[in-house]
């Protein structure tokens, strides 16, 4: 699993394989609540990124995998949220649902630079194709 | 292409199979359920805790509605199938629902026997089979008069023992001359009847009913031999008859039951039927083991594995009467090629008996000492030649190893494949290797991965003992359930806890009383902060983070992440600008749908979160504040016209209305709070169901608490009456605010007043003058913090990152 450093730790593994990456800037730290995700417009649907009680930012498509609630609204706790719907727990480094349920959602990789977020936007086109 | 798939009945049986097709072949059929009963799939079995008051209706859910939901399946509740059509593959149900299937599942249970005796059909006379029969009984048992239970069987027995609790007097009517004597040997009958009796539960044997009589509804019981006995309430438990009519009917081959091969398949191939209904290889069954078999057989058939057959195996027979232990299976008549080994032991009342033939055990009546049930079990399932330890076989398990062991050792010593809950076959290995594979750490985890204990429960100490032996000491099956995973309190102490220890803030919280993660869970943080906003109103800032999302953004959450929203009409009323102005705002932000709501308001529905801020500016214009649809917190108080207008009206009922939600709204409370006043006692504002209600009489106010009408039904208890609003405001008040500091988090008030007892609610809040004021004031002071509109902050902009994106990016831009 991805210890301290989010999912950074998971950009570096798609360095290592030699997928380009485009980073762009949607916003700083600060913009989300603690324990708390805003949403990020795409043309293909929402992003939300999440913030946990210790800084560590993720970010996930905003549809979950059992019937497409919005995680963003969702409560967030660890590194996990629990969907406003129904109440699945996704885990935010893994995108897995948690316990006994299945399904993933598609996590998106994310950099912060100092308050600077980034999201990595290559994956946003590599799941058009 | 998905096929349909119809099923008629929700009983057990086909509930266990759904779960098994889900597993086996999730997504091939779309599956519809017709179910009589007008509920979700319940653990029948667990009826008799329920009727004896040791369980809710809640408790012996299998499958909520939500499980309905996740799994797409139709459920039509309270529609009985009238009619099959072969031909056209249909089937119909009595409110005229027809619905075409590839393949049908018929699953109708049982029919209870009723004896055809003179005034069988007496209002007064009951069977024993479903929740609404439970209900019955619990309503004749509120009289406290005289019953009498027609049937010394399992049902008879389990039914008398649930009616002596409620507070009856039970006679049971029993025509041969032991108690169950299908699954007991005389002996056994004998010290089961004493037991029966020493519970004040008189016990008629080679009774012979011949009629039962009474004006207009049952009054007594008569007797072949000219016995009378009077009774109000009459429960017939004579047995039961496979429900096979509809199937007949339709042209489907009955003997007994619906004629199935061992794939459960009828005669019409693409017609399966199982549970009670049907007869396999010439037999019909009425335990669930088998039936649970017969569900995993037919799932396996529909998911296309065309070998899965049904093989008949003993199942144990217990009964659940608390303080009675008693275990019986297989074979027990005498016979020249058997022997038997018997043990008694008067002073504690312990019987137990063992038949073999050819050195093997093929049957076993235990009374009053029932753990080696499993290891007996055990030896005849597997056909163990028992000469060596003859001797001392009849001492059980723990003697054969030469020193007695204690009851965990026991259980230690059970083989691996040894079978631990008889209901759904779950041997031991499969419960200790899920406990360590899964890291389950209580019984419920283990009941939800296992099944084990999940289904009769009488092999809840064995599940147990097995956990404690798997975990060790970390496993303590008296602990209270604690709040969640997150910590080992429950949430008593965690309130006691809070105020003893002045914790003020969550983080606080977990951190004196050591919370096993770092920020909680979905489950505890709202209780937490509910705890905190009710403890220290003006000392807790809220955690919006910790609110659902629905107190969050001060709207309801649709399935399609937009939100509805519903203004406050103080009791129910409005005018002509109000409506005006909600018409505006349909029209501005072209809202889908307007609803009038249960609670005497208007809905509108499909409003995009962006607009919520402008949508309540504009409400806000016209005046209107926050219905609080969506909050833990006070709802609605519903209200009749009453004086007036109404021509019976005692009483102002709208204005008492209007009243008490101008001065309760925007307090949290553990769970919501729904309320009403009605201006007579016709009603017309259904008090009698709400958390909290009045009915106004000519002499006053008599105030209602504790009633539901949700997935639960019932009636309201009465607090009392008084004579002034004034003093009807200050009751309902300071109930509320009892209601408040002491419930569990998402426990509605019917809930906890149960659990409290009603009697200690009508003392502190009717009797004890200081009491009732001093909550009284403590709401009033909450108040000033709490009746702040939500929707106007909002407009003015507090949490203005809720509603907005935190940034757009365009394919074209990230491209670049
Ligand atoms: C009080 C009580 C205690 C019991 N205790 C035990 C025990 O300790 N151990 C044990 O193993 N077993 C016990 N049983 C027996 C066990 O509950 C049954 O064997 C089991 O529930 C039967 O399941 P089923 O699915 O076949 O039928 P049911 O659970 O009876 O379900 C049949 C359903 O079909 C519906 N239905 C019928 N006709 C139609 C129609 N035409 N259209 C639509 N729906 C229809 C009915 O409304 C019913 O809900 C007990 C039973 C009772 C009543
Ligand atoms: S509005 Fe209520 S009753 Fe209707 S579907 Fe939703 S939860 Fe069920
Ligand atoms: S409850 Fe009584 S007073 Fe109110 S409307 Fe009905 S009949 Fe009239
Ligand atoms: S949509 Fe997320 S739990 Fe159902």
């Amino acid at each position: 699993m991805f210890p301290k450093s989010g999912n950074r730790f998971g950009v570096e593994s798609m360095r290592k394989k030699g997928i380009h990456m485009n980073w762009t800037a949607i916003g700083s730290l600060s913009d989300i609540p603690r324990r708390g995700a805003r949403c990020v417009a795409t043309p293909r649907g929402k992003i939300a990124v999440f913030r946990t009680a210790d800084d560590k930012v993720f970010a996930i498509d905003d549809h979950c995998p059992h019937k497409g609630g919005p995680l963003s609204q969702g409560i967030v706790h660890g590194a996990a949220v629990t969907c406003p719907l129904h109440n699945w727990v996704i885990s935010l480094e893994t995108g897995k649902a948690l316990g006994a349920d299945e399904g993933a959602v598609r996590t998106i990789p994310v950099k912060v630079e100092g308050e600077r977020l980034f999201i990595a936007l290559e994956a946003l086109a590599s799941r058009a194709a | 292409m998905t096929e349909k798939l119809v099923i008629i009945g929700n009983g057990m049986a086909p509930g266990r199979m759904l779960e098994h097709l889900l597993e086996k072949a999730p997504g091939r059929y779309a599956v519809t359920i017709f179910n009589a009963e007008p509920r979700v799939n319940y653990d029948r079995i667990m009826l008799s805790p329920v009727l004896s008051g040791e369980k809710d209706y809640e408790e012996i859910i299998i499958h909520g509605d939500g499980w309905y939901i996740k799994h797409g399946i139709t459920l039509y509740k309270g529609h009985k199938i009238v009619a099959i059509d072969r031909t056209a593959k249909t089937v119909t149900s009595d409110h005229g629902v027809t619905e075409p299937y590839d393949k049908l599942v018929i699953a109708t249970g049982s029919v209870p026997f009723i004896i055809p005796v003179p005034g069988h059909n007496l209002p007064g006379v009951l069977t024993y089979r479903d929740l609404d029969d439970v209900r019955a009984m619990m309503l004749a048992a509120q009289s406290r008069a005289k019953a009498v239970v027609i049937g010394g069987g399992l049902l008879g027995l389990e039914a008398a023992a649930g009616l002596n609790a409620q507070g009856m007097d039970v006679t049971v009517l029993h025509v041969m001359p032991t108690l169950m004597e299908r699954q007991l040997d005389p002996a056994a009958g004998y010290l089961l009847q004493r037991a029966v009796e020493e519970r004040g539960i008189k016990v008629i044997t080679k009774a012979n009913t011949q009629a039962i009589t009474g004006n207009g509804k049952v009054e007594q019981v008569e007797l072949a031999d000219g016995t009378i006995i009077p009774a109000t309430l009459v429960v017939m438990a004579v047995g039961i008859r496979p429900n096979a009519a509809l199937a007949k009917d339709a042209g489907i081959a009955v003997n007994r039951g619906i004629v199935v091969d061992a794939g459960m398949r009828s005669n019409d191939p693409d017609i399966y039927a199982l549970g009670e209904c049907a007869e396999v290889n010439g037999m019909v069954y009425g335990l669930v083991a088998p039936l649970y078999e017969m569900a995993r057989v037919t799932a396996s058939q529909l998911a296309g594995d065309e070998t899965a057959a049904f093989v008949h195996s003993d199942t144990p027979t217990k009964l659940k009467v608390t303080g009675i232990e008693l275990f019986s299976l297989g074979d027990f008549a005498d016979g020249d090629d058997r022997q038997e080994i018997v043990l008694r032991d008067a002073s504690a009342g312990v019987y137990k008996r063992l038949v073999l033939k050819d050195d093997r055990i093929i049957g076993t009546v235990l009374y009053g000492e029932t753990a080696d049930g499993a290891w007996f079990n055990d030896l005849k399932k597997k056909q163990t030649d028992i000469s060596e330890m003859r001797d001392t076989l009849i001492f059980g398990q723990s003697y054969q190893g030469g020193a007695p062991l204690d009851p965990m050792a026991a259980v230690a010593a059970l083989p691996d494949d040894a079978e631990i809950c008889g209901c759904n076959g779950v041997c031991k290995s499969k419960i200790t290797g899920a406990i360590t594979a899964k890291g389950l750490t209580s019984l419920d985890d283990v009941r939800a991965h296992t099944k084990a204990s999940a289904s009769c429960g009488s092999c809840t100490g064995l599940v147990e003992k097995l956990m404690v032996l798997t975990l060790g000491d970390t496993y303590n099956p008296a602990a209270v359930q604690p709040m969640c995973s997150c910590t080992t309190l429950g949430h008593d102490e965690v309130r006691r806890l809070i105020k003893a220890k002045g914790l003020k803030t969550i983080p606080a919280v977990m951190q004196e009383l050591e919370w096993k993660t770092s920020c909680g869970c979905a489950k505890c943080r709202p209780a937490l902060n509910y705890y905190l906003v009710c403890d220290w109103p003006n000392e807790y800032a809220d955690d919006y983070q910790s609110r659902f999302i629905n107190e969050r953004v001060h709207a309801n959450i649709q399935k399609d992440g937009t939100y509805s929203v519903v203004p406050r009409m103080w009791g129910g009323v409005t005018n002509s600008s109000e409506l005006r102005a909600i018409a505006d705002v349909v029209d501005k932000f072209e809202i889908p749908m307007v609803k009038v709501t249960g609670g005497q308001r208007i809905d509108m529905l499909g409003i995009r979160k962006e607009d919520l801020p402008a949508v309540w500016a504009d409400l806000g214009q016209a005046g209107f504040v926050s219905g609080h649809a969506y909050a833990k917190g006070l709802r609605t108080v519903k209200t009749c016209v009453g004086s007036d207008w109404c021509r019976f009206g005692t009483q102002d009922s709208t204005g008492f209305g209007v009243r008490i939600e101008k001065f309760m709204w925007g307090s949290w409370t553990p769970a919501k709070v729904k309320m009403a006043v009605s201006g007579c006692p016709r009603n017309c504002a259904e008090a009698t169901c709400k958390d909290v209600g009045v009915i106004c009489v000519e002499s006053g106010y008599e105030i209602h608490f504790a009633g539901a009408a949700g997935l639960d039904i019932k009636g309201t208890e009465v607090l009392g009456l008084v004579k002034t609003e004034d003093e009807a405001l200050e009751h309902i008040v300071a109930l509320t605010q009892m209601y408040r500091e002491q419930a569990r988090y998402l426990e509605r008030i019917y809930k906890w007043a149960k659990r409290i007892g009603i009697a200690e609610v009508k003392r502190q809040i009717m009797d004890d003058t200081s009491k009732r004021k001093a909550y009284y004031d403590r709401f009033v002071f909450s108040q000033k913090f709490a009746q702040v509109d939500p929707w106007s902050e909002r407009v003015s902009g507090k949490d203005k990152h809720e509603f907005r994106p935190m940034a757009s990016v365009g394919f074209a831009e990230a491209a670049e």
